[in-house]
């Protein structure tokens, strides 16, 4: 299940995405999920899987690797449509008992399911063109004017970094620490959700032991490689806005502004609800 | 000039109960005098809980003495104002590799110490390719720490040192978490550096067969320095290394063994090479 989620994971390959700067990739995220938000008819969604799968393209990351990431918030997913069905208030369909799905609930389920979709993929094409080293220099850089309010985004900025790196290894550590208690007969398959968490305890224990000793040695080091604080550093790789970014930040903006245009405008809107109530009366 | 110098250096560890009142003191060094010189090579061995450890922590003012002084380049470790120019000019590299690799690609974790050191940009990039190129590890620079072996590991980590341009390394047992090819590796990229670099090495093991080919050597046990001297005549009082539980390196073993036997051979035989020579001529 872990494994499932693509967030946080690189995937190794060259191209325009890979190259471009992390800061232009997180503002295009936040403004391509805010336009998710905006749309009022299918016009909207249809720019936005337009665009959205000529990002996917250029990424030269394969879609399958994107897909796969929504397997990790399939529960998510179906509690979401679930409770758009049944709870949105309208004309009803066909009524279980006390609760029924409505005209609006079936068109509000789809709607949020398909922002959720776009959205997991929208954000994990970021994560999967930016090392996490250049995903958290673009969060320092681009948050940098909290400093003013006296915000460490440096040292926040090098604790995210630091977690993303130990990921991978307290993942096999706890795969080692399983197989380990396993080869001690240990039971992690069996019994109901609650005795199968009891029985994960005996895994966590030595696992937050190990990562505490581990967080000591590194402090250590960096102490030892004279890490004192975000302030006074110079960096290896400074982020530069090259050509490319001022093209990428212009054909966000046009994209967020024509989408949300096309998609909040009335006659268009007006045309796709009368086409969707024909459709439900025939 | 030394580089490295101590004078009647003590540390003691406090143990405090539950009230912080002092329940139990542990001497981990009693009275150390090492001084190491620069372009040296030089070797501390000692068994677990020896203190060899504690030493090294001293050197980078990552331990403050309880008595006497470490100064290092001239400097008093503690003098809080000298604090970032000690730890620039000692270079130190730990034994879990995992745990001191702070970038998420080689040459991003070699970057770190100029980094924080405010080297400029241009610098910084002069910096890795030279200091990977050190270590013979140049090819990888674009990897995943991640995807290296233990001994590329660790070359990395010395890399990553070396990048600060420090007067000396220290490497506190960087050897033993490795396997055999890994442990060779690392040894001849520390020796690399001694020869070709002329940079001060001051290595920490307690594996004897990496340090045939130090300058000096100094054995620790219990917190105290015990024997001083070169690898031959340290390596030649067996006797009193097996009492202190170390072992001496494979060659220098047989020639013992076949020296108790009656068969001529002079002390302090360090390599298989010795070996073979000396056993030639008393055919």
């Amino acid at each position: 299940m872990i494994r499932d989620i693509t967030i946080g994971q690189y995937y190794q390959t060259d191209s325009v995405m890979h190259r471009l700067d992390p800061r232009v990739k997180l503002l295009g995220t936040l403004l391509f999920i805010v336009a998710l938000f905006m749309y009022k008819n299918p016009a909207g969604y249809i720019i936005a899987i337009v665009f959205l799968f000529s990002v996917i393209k250029l990424s030269g990351v394969p879609v399958k690797f994107i897909t796969r990431g929504l397997k990790g918030i399939l529960m998510i997913l179906m509690i979401t449509v679930l409770i758009n069905l049944f709870l949105t208030p309208g004309t009803a369909i066909v009524t279980l008992g006390k609760v029924s799905i409505t005209y609006e609930g079936v068109g509000m389920a789809f709607t949020m399911m398909l922002r959720l979709i776009m959205l997991i993929m929208g954000s994990s094409i970021v994560t999967l063109t930016t090392t996490p080293n250049n995903l958290t220099d673009g969060l320092e850089k681009g948050l940098g004017f909290l400093k003013v309010f006296h915000v460490p985004v440096g040292d926040v900025a090098m604790m995210m970094s630091i977690a993303l790196r130990f990921i991978p290894i307290l993942m096999e550590e706890t795969d080692r620490i399983m197989k380990a208690q396993l080869a001690r007969g240990a039971d992690f398959e069996s019994g109901n959700l609650v005795k199968k968490a009891k029985s994960l305890v005996p895994v966590l224990v030595p696992l937050f032991v190990s990562a505490f000793r581990r967080a000591g040695d590194l402090a250590m080091a960096m102490e030892a490689r004279c890490y004192r604080g975000g302030d006074g550093r110079t960096k290896m790789k400074p982020l530069i806005y090259k050509r490319r970014d001022i093209i990428a930040y212009i054909i966000l903006f046009l994209f967020v502004i024509v989408s949300v245009w096309v998609g909040r405008w009335s006659v268009i809107s007006g045309f796709f609800n009368d086409l969707y109530l024909r459709f439900l009366l025939n | 000039m030394d580089i490295v110098s101590t004078k009647d250096l003590v540390f003691e560890y406090i143990r405090r109960d539950d009230e912080g009142n002092p329940s139990d003191v542990t001497t981990a060094l009693d009275h150390v005098d090492i001084d190491v010189k620069e372009g040296e090579f030089v070797g501390i061995l000692g068994h677990n809980g020896s203190g060899k450890s504690t030493f090294a922590k001293h050197l980078n003012a990552l331990l403050y003495p309880s008595g006497g002084t470490v100064f290092v380049g001239g400097m008093d470790t503690k003098d809080d104002d000298k604090l970032w120019d000690i730890r620039s000019n000692i270079g130190m590299v730990f034994q879990n590799p995992d745990n001191q690799i702070i970038g998420q690609v080689v040459e991003e974790d070699v970057g770190f110490g100029p980094e924080n050191l405010g080297v400029p940009t241009k610098e910084i990039w002069e910096r890795v390719e030279e200091s990977l190129k050190a270590v013979g590890m140049l090819e990888f620079r674009k990897k995943s720490p991640n995807k290296l072996s233990g001994g590329q590991k660790q070359r990395v980590s010395i890399a990553g040192v070396l990048a600060m341009h420090p007067k000396c390394i220290v490497l506190d047992e960087p050897t033993a978490m490795l396997d055999p090819s890994g442990r060779k590796e690392v040894i001849r990229a520390a020796r690399g550096l001694n020869d070709v670099e002329k940079m001060t090495v001051i290595l920490i093991t307690h594996y004897m067969d990496e340090v045939v080919h130090a300058d000096r050597l100094f054995v620790m046990d219990k917190g105290k320095v015990v024997m001083q001297g070169t690898p031959r005549e340290v390596f030649s009082r067996v006797e009193e290394l097996k009492a202190l539980r170390l072992d001496v390196p494979g060659p220098t073993r047989i020639a013992y063994e076949l020296k108790k036997k009656g068969i001529p051979l002079p002390d302090g035989i360090l390599t298989a090479e010795e070996l073979v020579r000396e056993i030639e001529k008393c055919r």
